[in-house]
């Protein structure tokens, strides 16, 4: 076979995905941001999102703060700089470690939530049915997933972010040998508003991403259980992937 | 115009890739008549049913409700077109994410904007027309059997009261004597709100039953259409084999 063709046809398949992404996209930002909104809808998946990856997030959070404490004791104690753990710590856990980590986390239980289901709606004709019914998919099923995820995400980013920094001061403290007050007052005095806004920022645009991976691949999903079971995978792998790219784009940007 | 057809197709083709599957549909249906059409497995007849119901937009032709063309319409221009729907899918579709009485007022409560109380009555109502209790408006459509489900989906489809009435398959899957219970009730309901009706089925019973008229599609293009009192002596070969269910015919069966 032609190596040529192979590339061209992998390229044009490429370029359509992004395409078809991109208009997904626009559908899916002008349904969350003009009405009608099904504020049930949004409620669910608010307490979905939000609420039910409380559990994840906090353990994610209070076990990657801890580890991360006893890497920069580690690393600090070569050149006797131990008692900066508190300030990279918190610097660590707010910029980048609280919202990848939280983001990951999320891809893996939300966006593949959100591609099996709508996937399954959509091989048994439920998604047609919602057409049938004068109602808009990307309103009823798209909009308040990415709304609910957008607020979500944040919210649950500043939990991470609490949760990881308290990790480290617990292992700090309780194996390390410092002292609470001072590990508190050292985390405030360095912690500025940007680190931690930075953050939020960062976790609002992967929250979009995270819902729109997973409405994206549920709703092309096809051919039967198969095509749902790739419609999960592909939307946490391309979800983790664009959460890890933006994080650059992002980080460069509020550097 | 008491002429006007209610649903007027003229030169409807579609294609997925190489696979011409409708080849010019040419189909005109009166006000309150009920054609179900018929073929085989892959003769494009849930193809054409899409196209109508504007889930697929035809390649080239024109689809018309009313006199007025419907294809390609989108947003609120579709969902207007809609109202005018109910549609009972193959496999009933039910949203199982929410109550039997939710999936049946679902139309009502998202679409219409109708208070939940006031929609929950209207559900209830449906529900009795198509035969089932009360009691089954708190359950969710796994705890239902299939035929039960096909109920379900039949109460959505009339709930609203539309002027066309589409079904997929109705009695697929169902023991005869469901079937039989889902076709009368068919037949009931298409009668008392006096709907245009559209089916599309494989079950000769069922297609004797609900009809008015019958089509045949075969190879993308509709080859026969009578009376359905007419379907078992057309003079069509094709619709003969058909009907009879005979491997011997001029309709090759693909193997296995």
């Amino acid at each position: 076979m032609n190596p040529l063709a192979i590339i061209g046809r992998a390229t044009l398949a490429l370029i359509r995905t992004a395409g078809a992404l991109a208009i997904f996209s626009v559908r899916g930002l002008m349904a969350a941001l003009a009405p009608p909104w099904y504020l049930d809808q949004l409620r669910a998946q608010l307490l979905r999102i939000g609420f039910f990856s409380l559990p994840v997030v906090g353990l994610t959070a209070v076990f990657t703060g801890a580890a991360l404490a006893l890497n920069i004791y580690t690393g600090g104690s070569r050149f006797n700089a131990e008692q900066f753990v508190p300030d990279i710590v918190v610097l660590g856990i707010t910029r980048e470690l609280g919202p990848v980590l939280a983001s990951l986390m999320l891809a893996g239980r939300v966006s593949a939530a959100m591609a099996a289901e709508i996937g399954a709606m959509r091989v048994t004709e439920q998604i047609d049915a919602l057409k049938t019914l004068s109602t808009d998919p990307f309103r009823f099923l798209v909009a308040p997933r990415v709304t609910a995820a957008v607020i979500c995400v944040p919210l649950l980013v500043l939990v991470a972010d609490i949760i990881g920094v308290f990790g480290g001061y617990a292992v700090s403290t309780q194996t390390l040998g410092f002292n609470g007050a001072t590990y508190i007052r050292n985390t405030m005095n360095f912690v500025t508003n940007w680190d931690v806004i930075s953050g939020l920022i960062k976790a609002a645009v992967f929250g979009y991403i995270i819902a729109l991976m997973g409405c994206y691949h549920g709703y092309n999903s096809r051919r039967g259980a198969q095509g749902v079971g790739r419609a999960t995978t592909n939307a946490v792998v391309s979800a983790a992937i664009l959460i890890f790219a933006a994080n650059y784009v992002l980080t460069t940007l509020f550097v | 115009m008491a002429d006007t057809p209610k649903i007027s197709l003229r030169g409807v083709y579609k294609s997925f890739g190489s696979n011409h599957v409708l080849r010019g549909i040419d189909l005109d249906l009166a006000a309150g008549r009920s054609l179900v059409i018929i073929g085989g497995s892959g003769m494009g007849k849930s193809v054409l049913l899409k196209c109508i119901l504007g889930l697929m937009h035809p390649d080239k032709g024109t689809i018309c409700i009313d006199n007025e063309k419907v294809n390609g319409l989108s947003g609120r221009k579709q969902a207007k077109v809609m109202a005018k729907f109910g549609m009972l899918f193959q496999g009933g579709a039910l949203f199982d994410s929410l109550t039997v009485w939710e999936n049946v007022a679902f139309r009502l409560l998202y679409a219409d904007g109708m208070k939940r109380k006031q929609a929950r009555e209207h559900a209830i109502a449906a529900l009795a027309q198509v035969n089932l209790e009360a009691d089954t408006a708190l359950l969710r459509p796994a705890e239902l059997s299939g035929g039960m489900q096909k109920r379900v989906g039949l109460a959505r489809a009339i709930v609203a009261r539309p002027q066309i009435m589409f079904f997929d398959e109705p009695t697929t899957g169902l023991d005869p004597i469901t079937a039989d219970v889902i076709n009368n009730l068919i037949r009931r309901q298409v009668s008392a709100l006096g709907a245009t009706a559209i089916s599309i089925t494989h079950d000769m019973v069922s297609a004797r039953k609900i009809a008015d008229e019958i089509a045949m599609l075969y190879e993308g293009k509709i080859i026969w259409r009578g009376p359905a009192k007419d379907v078992d002596h057309s003079g069509n070969p094709y619709v003969e084999q058909f009907v009879t269910g005979s491997e011997t015919g001029p309709i090759k069966v693909m193997a296995g």
